[in-house]
Formats: structure tokens, sequence, C-alpha cells
């Protein structure tokens, strides 16, 4: 038990100056409740849920600027443009990205990894070159390196962690050799939370000039990310998880990378001109933007992260550092449970396992008490066979999250107890 | 909590803490495997078949309590039945998951404790993995039965 953790009614829970209740307002589906309980959200590593700015945004496009971007005369078309590309500009302020044509507008991480893969990897890597990946990687930053190994030949190459569910830096430096031509790795792991030494990871690839990509899709939302300050090469991040819509995400690389990468999807809007001898592609970032984008959706975006901005970056981690510190002093009045990742460095994901319950039945038991959390692999199959378990349950915290929901969330574990106990 | 005692009901935790037929089969003449990729829930069905009729069977394997549960009763329910009616079996069970309640069917017996799961669309897969890998093995295709 942590004794500097205090019941809720004393904790004045705040993130900086705004009292949470007051956030929690701006999010109209946690009105709603389930199974007859108010709803508690604890799915946030999945996806957040959405303040009423963002959801009216969207609306908003679609009622009064709804046009075809970038080569409109008419007045909707220059809106639409220029909302479309003033998003872009906000993202390049979030991610502190020097120039914003380094901003490249696709679906959401997933798509920005199988981008790199398919235009900087599959342009240069030949048989026996090394892919370095970790074991705590989402399967989207797994499958994408092993498609383009079976095209190449290249190796991927995995940095295994330890007990704790850290990345363990010293297989990492013995991993990186002569053969690697990239690191790949998270920067916050989806299934446990784990934060990855990233600036150390960084700076020992780049000393042997191996570029750097990291998964940005967990840790954007949970604290500041300066990519000039990090000094990766690529940085991959989805919108829905930082608040904004679904189908809408961004690769960051920086602009000599991107400038020597061939496109990788043809199509409208990529190209300068286009005759059937030759075409010439278009200057950064519409080479990387074939067809028509999810317009609504990147405008949406920007005003999730302005959102963020507003709340703190800093302010939502002590938050969610909060309520995962009250979620841990609960842990052990839970007959049985044991959480997997206690990695020194987290953020606010609470993976777990009760011994004799299936993650499943754990789901549903929650579900019934109104509690949202997601059980099974995470999309992270490799981790889970790292701990020889099926899956985990995994409460996952967001800024709108309260320690009474915590308590909620161990109220229902409670239940799953007593029901599978006797 | 009166609608979750309707998923998992008493019989279900006996089945889940003690699972029955679980084991392997010395010399089954079948052996069909099934996988759940979304949950994990993996479990391997041992059969031996005489003249049409499943004579031995048993199941190893680990998943959620439904899924536990509904091996262990699907190995009770087969013992000592001709093929066809295991497959008839099958059919009806699938129907109790996921057709209509009001539509008529076979009375499934013991087996009816799995009917609250139709409440329950994620579950329903959990419930009929073990059933999926027994058509299989009854059909004998070497294919590993997925639900998902």
């Amino acid at each position: 038990m942590n004794a500097t953790v205090l019941a809720p009614s004393f904790v004045q829970e705040n993130l900086g100056d705004i009292p949470v209740a007051r956030l929690r307002a701006d999010f109209p589906i946690l009105a709603r409740s389930v199974h007859g309980k108010p709803l508690v959200y604890f799915d946030n590593a999945a996806t957040k849920q959405k303040p009423a700015s963002v959801i009216e945004a969207e609306k908003f496009y679609y009622e009064h600027t709804n046009a075809n971007i970038h080569r409109g005369v008419h007045t909707l078309s220059q809106e639409a443009t220029t909302a479309y590309e003033n998003a872009r500009e906000t993202l390049r302020r979030f991610l502190n990205a020097a120039k914003v044509e380094e901003i490249i507008f696709l679906r959401g991480t997933t798509e920005a990894i199988n981008l790199v893969a398919q235009s900087y990897g599959r342009s240069r890597f030949q048989a026996g070159d090394e892919i370095l990946i970790s074991a705590l990687e989402h399967h989207s930053n797994i499958l994408p390196w092993q498609l383009l190994c079976e095209q190449t030949g290249a190796v991927l190459k995995v940095v295994p962690i330890n007990d704790a569910g850290e990345f363990i830096y010293e297989e990492f430096e013995r991993l990186l050799g002569a053969r690697t031509k990239l690191v790949a790795v998270g920067h916050v792991s989806n299934a446990l939370g784990s934060v990855n030494p990233v600036k150390r990871i960084i700076a020992a690839a780049h000393a042997q000039s191996v570029p750097v990509l990291l998964d940005g899709a967990q840790a954007a939302a949970h604290g500041e990310v300066d990519v000039q300050a990090l000094d990766c090469d690529f940085y991959a991040i989805s919108g829905h998880k930082l608040y904004g819509p679904t189908g809408i995400g961004a690769l960051y690389a920086k602009k000599a990378i991107l400038e020597a990468m061939p496109p990788w999807q043809g199509g409208g809007d990529m190209i300068t001109t286009v005759s059937f001898e030759k075409s010439t592609y278009a200057p950064l970032p519409h080479k990387f933007e074939a067809g028509t984008p999810n317009i609504a959706g990147g405008i949406a975006f920007a005003v999730a992260l302005d959102y963020v901005k507003r709340v703190g970056l800093a302010n939502i981690h002590a938050h969610e550092a909060r309520l995962l510190a009250h979620a841990m002093s609960r842990v052990a009045e839970i007959k049985g449970m044991r959480v997997i990742g206690t990695a020194r460095e987290k953020a606010g994901i609470l993976s777990f396992v009760i011994e004799g319950v299936h993650p499943h039945d754990i789901g549903t038991i929650l579900d019934h008490q109104g509690v949202a959390i997601r059980a099974g692999h995470h999309c992270a199959m490799p981790v889970m066979t790292r701990y020889g378990i099926p899956g985990t349950a995994r409460a996952s915290f967001g800024l709108y999250n309260t320690l009474e929901e915590v308590d909620r969330l161990f109220d229902g574990l409670k239940v799953v107890v007593d029901m599978f106990g006797r | 909590m009166s609608d979750l005692r309707e998923l998992y009901q008493e019989v279900i935790f006996d089945h889940n803490r003690h699972p029955r037929n679980f084991g392997v089969l010395e010399h089954p003449t079948k052996v069909a495997h099934g996988h759940n990729p979304l949950c994990g829930d993996q479990l391997t069905l041992y059969l031996t078949v005489r003249d049409g009729v499943v004579v031995e069977v048993s199941f190893q394997g680990q998943g959620c309590a439904i899924s536990t549960a509904s091996a262990s009763l699907m190995t009770e329910a087969v013992k000592g039945k001709p093929l066809a009616e295991v497959e008839q079996l099958f059919a009806a069970f699938h129907t109790m998951l996921t057709e209509d309640p009001t539509e008529p069917r076979s009375d499934l017996g013991k087996l009816e404790v799995f009917e609250g799961v139709r409440e329950y669309p994620a579950r329903v897969k959990c419930a009929t993995l073990a059933w999926h890998t027994l058509h299989n093995a009854v059909l004998g295709t070497d294919e590993t039965a997925k639900t998902e």
C-alpha cells in the first residue's frame, strides 16, 4: 500500500487549475450509461473519447466548408484548403517540427509505419540488412517490417524486455551493429505502458548513422513530444488516440529524408505534371498524400490538439500518474491480481491478470458494471508470449478519468473475484 | 447482477473449475485443434470414433470460463452418440446462440445453460469454439477451427 495516495474525497482532482469535472463536461459520451450504470471508460489506450469541440468541428466542416482541397478556385475549396493546411501547421507546432512540409497527413500510425517501410525501406534495404525493433511493439510496428523483410531479404532483430516490461538497453547496444539499417521502437508500450528510453536509443543509433522511427501512437497523448529535441528521424501518430477523430494521423520525418524517399502511393494531388511517358511529383508534403484525404478529420484533429494543449500535457501526465498510483495502491485488495508491466517509467496503463479468471471473463463482468476495459492481447501477442499468458485485462487512463472511477474498477474486480472465488 | 447470472450460471463455474474429460486420449482416431485468435483461447480435441459412434472424447487447452465450460459440457453431451446425432447437436447449439430465440429448435438439455450467451455477441465465439472444433473433427478436415 502506498501511504501517500489519499482517499479520493480528500484529493482536489485538477488538471493544472481545471477541475476534472469541468473537463468531463466537454465529453458528451461520458453522460451515457452502460447496463444501467454511468459509463467508466478505461479503454483509452485503444481510443480516446472526443470533446464536443472536435465533434462540432467535423459537423461544421460538412455543413459550411465541404469541398475538395488544393485544386478548386471557388470559395469553398479555398476555405477547405486553408483549414486543412492550418491543421498541418497546428500539428507541426504540437510536435515542434522544424518545417510544416515535414508533416504528412495519413490515416494513422499504422499507415505511417507502412509508408516508411515501403518507401524508405524498400528502396534501400538489401538482403542481410537488419531492422531493429523491441519485444514490446504493437503489431503495427512488427508487420510492416516483416512484410519488408520478405520483400528485400532484410532481417528483423528484436531487443528483449525484462520481467518488469522494460526495454533492455544493454541488449539493444549489443544488437545495434554494422548491418543495422533502421531502429523502429515504440515510444510508449500500448500493452504495458512502459516508456522506452528513446533519447538514449536515438543517440546510440545516430552515433552509428542509423535512423530511428518512433511509434508515438500511445506517447503523444501522455506527455510533450518534441521531435527536434528527440532528434528522431520518423515519428508516427494517430489522431484518435489524441482525442481526435479516427482515420486521421500523421508521419513526421526530417525533410532531407523525405526528399530522398520515392513516392509511396500514386494518384491525384501527389503530382506536378502527368504524361504517359513521365510524370513529376509534387513537392513535400503532397508527394506522399495521394488522393483526397480525410479533410474533416484533419481539421478536427487540429481542434483536438488545441484542446490537449489547453489542458496541458504536463497536467494530463500528472493526472494519469495520480490515477495509476491510486490503482496500484489498491491492487493488493484483489485476491490473485498481478500487474503485468511494472516499468519504473510508465504511462497511465494498468495491465493485469487475476489468477483463475480469464481476461475476457473480467471484461464481461466489468462491462456489466458499466466499466469498459480491454481484455486480450492488445495487438501485442509477442508481449503476451513473453509472460506466458494468453492476454491481460487492461485499464488505461485518459484526462477525463477520476479517482472515483478507479474505485469503481476495483469494486468491479471484487465482484469478479467473488463470482469466481466460490 | 441478476442478468450476469444468466451468463455465468453455477454449472458453468463448476465445469470451468473442474472440466470433465480433460486430458489427452491415448489412441484417438481423430484430433482437431481450435483457436480463437482474438482472445487467445486454444483447444485440442481428441476423439475415438468406432462404427460411426463417439466412444471416447477429451480435450485440452486454455480459455475463458465460457469456452472451458462449453468444451467440458460438450464432451459429456457427445460421448456415446452416433456422429449424425453429434452433428444435429452442433446445429441446434449453433441455432440457440445465434438465431432468433423464438425459432423452434430441438431440446439441448444441460447445454441450455449457454442460452444466456446469446445476449453477449462478443462471447458467442467462446461458447462455440469447442463445437466448431468438433465439427471439423467429424468432417475430417485438418484445418484449425477459428472463431472470430
